[in-house]
């Protein structure tokens, strides 16, 4: 019933096994039964979307997706695959970081008195399957943000706090992927409970599962399995290493955040703002994207008082808008914003840069802008390779 | 700190007033069901004949004027009002806009005339139908054909406290990814109006998989002539095109139509 890795194992606990579909249902089932909240992909109004599931029957088993910039359509693939997509409307950003959280609310008594109420979040206990590397590495990104650093998110650590971690390595990257030149994928490194490999060839439909944490290994051991084989190993490696070689897209072969800071005054920037429609998507899309802003409510009788936080874009005039008016008052210092945050300072102000690959933003972009097209023009006009992206 | 309730008669004194429109924003406040009743505490709705024939003169401290000026009469029924009132906002399209009957600015006013009345002489109207902004100062502006309501009532509470409403001028796009929705633009080629729509009825459209019609007006920030290329690819003629953005806020989205991103050396770029 088991395979020679679970020697090495923790009491009961399994690094490495062969899943098949009914072993996937298993995953799903026990994690419920611990009390989580399972969210996954699934298909809901012409995209595979990520929602909470039920059961595995809700996976978009079947289903792949055609991307190209500024287009997504939801194709069938006669494979059964359930992970053969990429590059969906949401990140896990809206589960960690969601739209609207309360702050704090206040009440004023019949005396006059206040009394203050801090928002206390309640736990979830989140297992979010099929994140893709590219993801993975974008919630440590939000882990830097919402979390590392002197202040700590409470709303962020409610959610983030235990979460289960599966991880589904990438074998079909869409045309818009480019997590090889972003350094997150398609391989799974580190930083999961459990890891999928999915296989689909002439020996059947099957997932390579290893483990990175204890509950993952005891997870693993409660499942359905059987002992992994050098054929699915051998067909998992060798399906993510394919994948490396099949990107869609790649960014320019140079330290990013040195172009960033060279190229403020390009022409370029005019090109790309006459595109822009500055209506936010891509920022919504993204799996870091994390800023907000904050809304004070009140009631008729003005008695009660509520702050929320909501998310907010660069891309809307009033971000920036301090006494006597915006200060990134044109589209084209808003998308230089974006644009030089998210490939360049964001390594001086968190250590990593803010891009993990994963194309979301040039497939949600209704006008198409490819922000790896715009880096190679960029480089392109300092004077670098001619080369087409 | 908080002064006592202030007895029934110093109340603020709500005023509702319509001129060109359809009456279907003043609606909207009938509309608030489970917040009428706070409301009607809250200030003394003084005069909203909609609701009530019971009308008492101003002044008012708020007043919310709906619809366009559109007749001689209502060039000086809006400075009276104006006159008249502490705080005034407009609601809706039409007197935001000048409404879908601003199609007329575009068209010979007294070849229509001819063609719909019997008797065009009995009918005393102006040759364009104008935003309430283009007469008299207006504090705030509460767009939406119809207004949606929870903003209303936001705008009224608002007023109450002594604050800015809390109205965002961003795009439909911010309201219909915070709602979760997959993009009808994106996914399914539907021609959309939402990445130049100003925001406020919270994505309804893109909601129920069909594309924003522009009812809230131009967002903050627009560029159509990038939009206007994807609304052909997803089969709009360039006649189609015209109707779509040519309708309640016809004179708001005509402002913008040809205006691309800005003036991209402005400065304000740090």
């Amino acid at each position: 019933m088991t395979g020679p890795a679970e020697n090495r194992l923790p009491p009961g606990g399994v690094t490495e096994a062969v899943l098949d579909r009914s072993g996937l249902a298993a995953l799903v089932t026990a994690l419920r039964r611990r009390g989580r909240t399972v969210i996954g992909p699934t298909v809901r109004d012409g995209a595979i979307v990520l929602d909470e599931l039920d059961s595995a029957t809700a996976l978009p088993y079947g289903w792949g997706v055609e991307l190209e910039a500024g287009t997504y359509r939801l194709r069938r693939r006669d494979d059964g695959a359930a992970f053969a997509h990429s590059a969906g409307p949401q990140s896990w950003k809206s589960f960690l970081h969601p739209e609207r959280v309360r702050q704090w609310s206040a009440d004023r008594g019949p005396g006059g008195d206040l009394t203050v109420r801090e928002e206390r979040p309640e736990r979830v206990s989140y297992a979010f399957l099929g994140v893709r590397p590219c993801d993975l590495r974008a919630i440590r990104i939000l882990d830097r943000v919402m979390a590392g650093g002197r202040y700590h998110d409470p709303a962020y650590l409610s959610r983030r706090t235990g979460a289960f971690l599966i991880v589904v390595e990438c074998t079909e990257p869409g045309a818009t992927c480019f997590c090889v030149s972003m350094g997150t994928g398609p391989a799974a490194d580190a930083g999961y409970d459990l890891a999928l490999t999915e296989v689909v060839d002439a020996e059947g439909h099957r997932f390579l599962c290893r483990s990175g944490t204890e509950e993952g290994a005891a997870v693993l051991a409660e499942l359905p399995r059987r002992a992994a084989d050098d054929t699915t190993r051998t067909a998992a490696v060798l399906g993510v290493r394919e994948a490396a070689e099949r990107m869609g897209r790649s960014m320019p072969p140079v330290d990013l955040r040195t172009l960033m800071r060279d190229t403020l005054e390009a022409d370029r920037w005019d090109d790309v703002t006459a595109r822009c429609l500055s209506c936010g998507n891509c920022t919504m899309v993204c799996p870091t994207c994390f800023c907000t802003t904050t809304e004070d409510v009140t009631d008729l009788t003005g008695d009660h008082a509520e702050r929320w936080r909501r998310w907010d874009s660069c891309y809307d005039l009033d971000f920036s808008l301090l006494h006597g008016g915006p200060v990134r008052a044109t589209p084209r210092s808003r998308y230089r914003q974006w644009l030089t945050h998210k490939l360049g300072t964001w390594h001086d102000q968190f250590d990593s840069s803010g891009c993990v690959g994963c194309g979301r933003c040039i497939v949600w972009c209704p006008t198409g802008i490819d922000l790896t097209e715009e880096a190679h023009a960029l480089h392109r006009e300092a004077g670098g390779s001619q080369e087409a992206p | 700190m908080h002064p006592p309730d202030p007895p029934q008669s110093v109340r603020p004194r709500l005023g509702v007033f319509k001129f060109a429109s359809c009456d279907g924003c003043q609606l909207t406040l009938l509309d608030c069901e489970d917040e009428l009743l706070a409301l009607a505490g809250e200030v003394d709705i003084a005069h909203f004949a909609e609701a009530s024939s019971d009308t008492a003169p101003g002044p008012y401290d708020l007043a919310l004027v709906e619809g366009s000026v559109s007749t001689p009469e209502h060039l000086d029924r809006i400075r009276r009002i104006r006159d008249e009132s502490r705080h005034l906002v407009t609601i809706g399209a039409c007197a935001t806009a000048g409404g879908v009957q601003a199609l007329r600015n575009y068209a010979d006013v007294e070849e229509y005339l001819a063609t719909v009345y019997a008797r065009p002489e009995y009918i005393a109207t102006l040759a364009t139908s104008t935003p309430i902004s283009a007469h008299v100062r207006v504090d705030f502006e509460l767009r939406g054909c119809p207004i949606d309501r929870g903003q209303l009532v936001e705008v009224i509470t608002a007023f109450l406290a002594g604050r800015k409403p809390g109205i965002p001028n961003h795009s439909v796009c911010f309201a219909c990814k915070r709602r979760g929705n997959v993009c009808v633009t994106v996914a399914h080629g539907t021609p959309c109006l939402g990445p130049v729509t100003h925001a406020g009825c919270g994505a309804l459209c893109p909601t129920y998989g069909r594309g924003c019609y522009g009812c809230f007006g131009p967002a903050a920030t627009t560029n159509l002539p990038a939009l206007i290329p994807l609304l052909h690819r997803d089969g709009m003629s360039a006649e189609d095109t015209g109707r779509f953005l040519h309708t309640y806020n016809v004179t708001a989205f005509t402002a913008v139509e040809t205006q691309g991103p800005g003036p991209a050396h402005e400065e304000g770029t740090p």
